[in-house]
């Protein structure tokens, strides 16, 4: 294998999974600009969309597509239900004890799912087959096009929903100033409720096109939402295009790192960039100063 | 239409609102006047649910509201301009008005809603033009008039109008002020109108309360409280003048 197909081949990889790493970006910026906090239960919903899809799809034998919508959906209520029980009844939460919360959220979804599904790890059929074709050398899995292609069809629709629906716009309205919001008649409350379940079904997506090619296990939620947050802080808190941008730059030099590097240093790569950034651009590379310096964190 | 009855609010432990009570009639422009920090934003603010009262009761058409929240209260047909504009600045003029329909856009429909947009625009034609511009970007008097062609898409009965002269120059504020006189003309919105710009507020006025410190310290008819020395001296920036002169 020439030097040259070896790049693109970590390229490709890294690609992929940087399109799952701004994917919980995404997550995390949508929640973020609903209610200003992150949410470290992000990287809980792509682990819980994978492991349902596995359960649905090979312990209660539902076809795939139906197993997906089910997945998602289960999530979606998950993450509706994680707010109304636990940052629904609090009255004038300070940042930190948000934190806190969804800290103990993510710590205690995990534990579910290890009671429920054990410790092993699971894997998913892809979902056309494994039978690779040829670039320039490289080999592309056709999961790899269908991760690509989800997350593309993905960032539209929000696009869409963010900008020409009614809803859309009453959530952004809400991100920039809750008050004025609530005085032309939106209920924050239901935006919050709204921007958790969004970016839970976001989440559960990510999780269930990665898992055929990643593998899952319960205990993956960490390090996935340690990623996407380095994607989220990379690309400016609270700004889409930024998320996606960064998502795939961490995903190809963790790639790229790890086939030219050590495959050791795999993780440390989004760790690394993560410090960086927070000392050199703390408003991200897409983000604006101004606006940074008058968010809370 | 909307009656206040022994109002207090508090902020944690400071007592901000002393047992207000006022009454808006239909179809009157009722303006409060009073210095900075007289509490006249918290007034607002009370009755729109953003701050609760600790006890009191605002009837709105015989129906406590006083606890209700800010969405709530938009949908009964209070519709609130915030001090300061408080436009949404990243998204466009257009967007910043059809958000104003928000409580009823699904009820009414797009195409009821565009004739109000249309409307906003003959009454503010300088809205029209921008229409597509980030509202971020508009002049002072510009956003504030956004602010009330938004605060109108909610189509309310009651319009509560919190200092638009605010950090204006005096020609956009007679412009402004203008604007509020036609509104009642043209639509029969009911006006209650806070500013320090006594004067102005008082002329386009039916009646005035003024407040100080939590409290109201005067009432009655705009013409009179414009005659009135107490408000002259305190407000009006005219010296009160010996009696013997």
């Amino acid at each position: 294998m020439s030097l040259f197909s070896q790049i693109l081949q970590f390229l490709l990889t890294g690609i992929t999974i940087g399109t799952i790493y701004g994917m919980v970006a995404l997550g995390f910026n949508i929640i973020y600009n609903a209610t200003g906090i992150i949410n470290f239960a992000q990287g809980e919903f792509v682990m819980l969309g994978g492991m349902f899809m596995v359960w649905f799809t090979t312990v209660l034998k539902i076809p795939m597509i139906a197993a997906f919508a089910l997945s998602v959906i289960m999530v979606t209520l998950i993450g509706a239900l994680f707010e109304r029980l636990a940052i629904y009844p609090l009255k004038r939460p300070s940042v930190l004890i948000l934190i806190m919360i969804t800290l103990a959220g993510s710590i205690i979804m995990k534990g579910s799912a290890m009671l429920f599904w054990g410790k092993e790890t699971y894997t998913l059929p892809h979902f056309s087959g494994e039978e690779p074709f040829y670039l320039f050398g490289a080999t592309i899995l056709p999961q790899t096009l269908w991760i690509l292609g989800i997350m593309f069809v993905v960032v539209i629709i929000l696009a869409g929903f963010f900008n020409f629906t009614m809803l859309g716009k009453a959530m952004r309205a809400c991100a920039v100033n809750p008050t004025a919001a609530s005085l032309v008649g939106i209920s924050v409350k239901k935006m919050v409720l709204l921007s958790f379940a969004l970016s839970a079904a976001l989440g559960a997506t990510a999780g269930i096109i990665i898992t055929p090619v990643a593998l899952m296990e319960y205990d993956r939620g960490a390090i996935l939402a340690l990623k996407g947050f380095a994607a989220a802080v990379l690309g400016g808190l609270g700004n889409g295009v930024g998320a996606v941008v960064a998502g795939l730059l961490i995903g190809i030099l963790e790639s790229l790192g790890a086939g030219l590097i050590s495959s050791g240093y795999k993780d440390a790569i989004a760790l690394l960039v993560l410090l960086l950034v927070l000392f050199v651009k703390p408003s991200g590379i897409f983000g604006v100063s101004e606006a940074s310096k008058l968010k809370e964190f | 239409m909307l009656r206040l009855l022994n109002i207090n609010t508090f902020y944690g432990e400071i007592h901000v609102l002393k047992n207000i009570s006022l009454h808006i009639a239909e179809g009157e422009i009722v303006s409060l006047i009073g210095a900075n920090g007289a509490g006249k934003t918290t007034l607002l603010n009370t009755i729109s649910g953003i701050i609760n009262a600790r006890t009191g009761q605002i009837m709105y058409n015989n129906k406590d509201i006083a606890r209700k929240s800010p969405d709530r209260v938009v949908k009964m047909g209070i519709s609130q301009v915030p001090e300061g504009r408080q436009i949404f600045n990243p998204l466009t003029v257009l967007d910043n008005l059809k958000l104003g329909s928000y409580i009823r856009y699904r009820r009414d429909g797009s195409r009821k809603i565009q004739r109000d947009i249309e409307e906003m625009f003959t009454l503010f034609p300088i809205l029209q033009e921008r229409q597509n511009q980030l509202a971020g970007t508009l002049s002072g008097g510009e956003q504030q008039m956004l602010a009330i062609g938004r605060a109108l898409m909610s189509r309310p009965r009651i319009l509560l109008l919190d200092e638009p002269s605010m950090g204006l120059a005096p020609l956009v504020v007679t412009e402004i002020f203008k604007t509020v006189a036609r509104l009642r003309e043209m639509s029969k919105t009911t006006i209650f109108l806070v500013e320090q710009n006594a004067r102005a507020a008082l002329k386009l006025s039916d009646r005035g309360y003024v407040m100080e410190t939590g409290k109201i310290m005067f009432e009655g008819n705009a013409r009179d409280l414009l005659e009135n020395r107490e408000v002259q001296r305190a407000y009006l920036g005219k010296e009160k003048k010996p009696i013997w002169e």
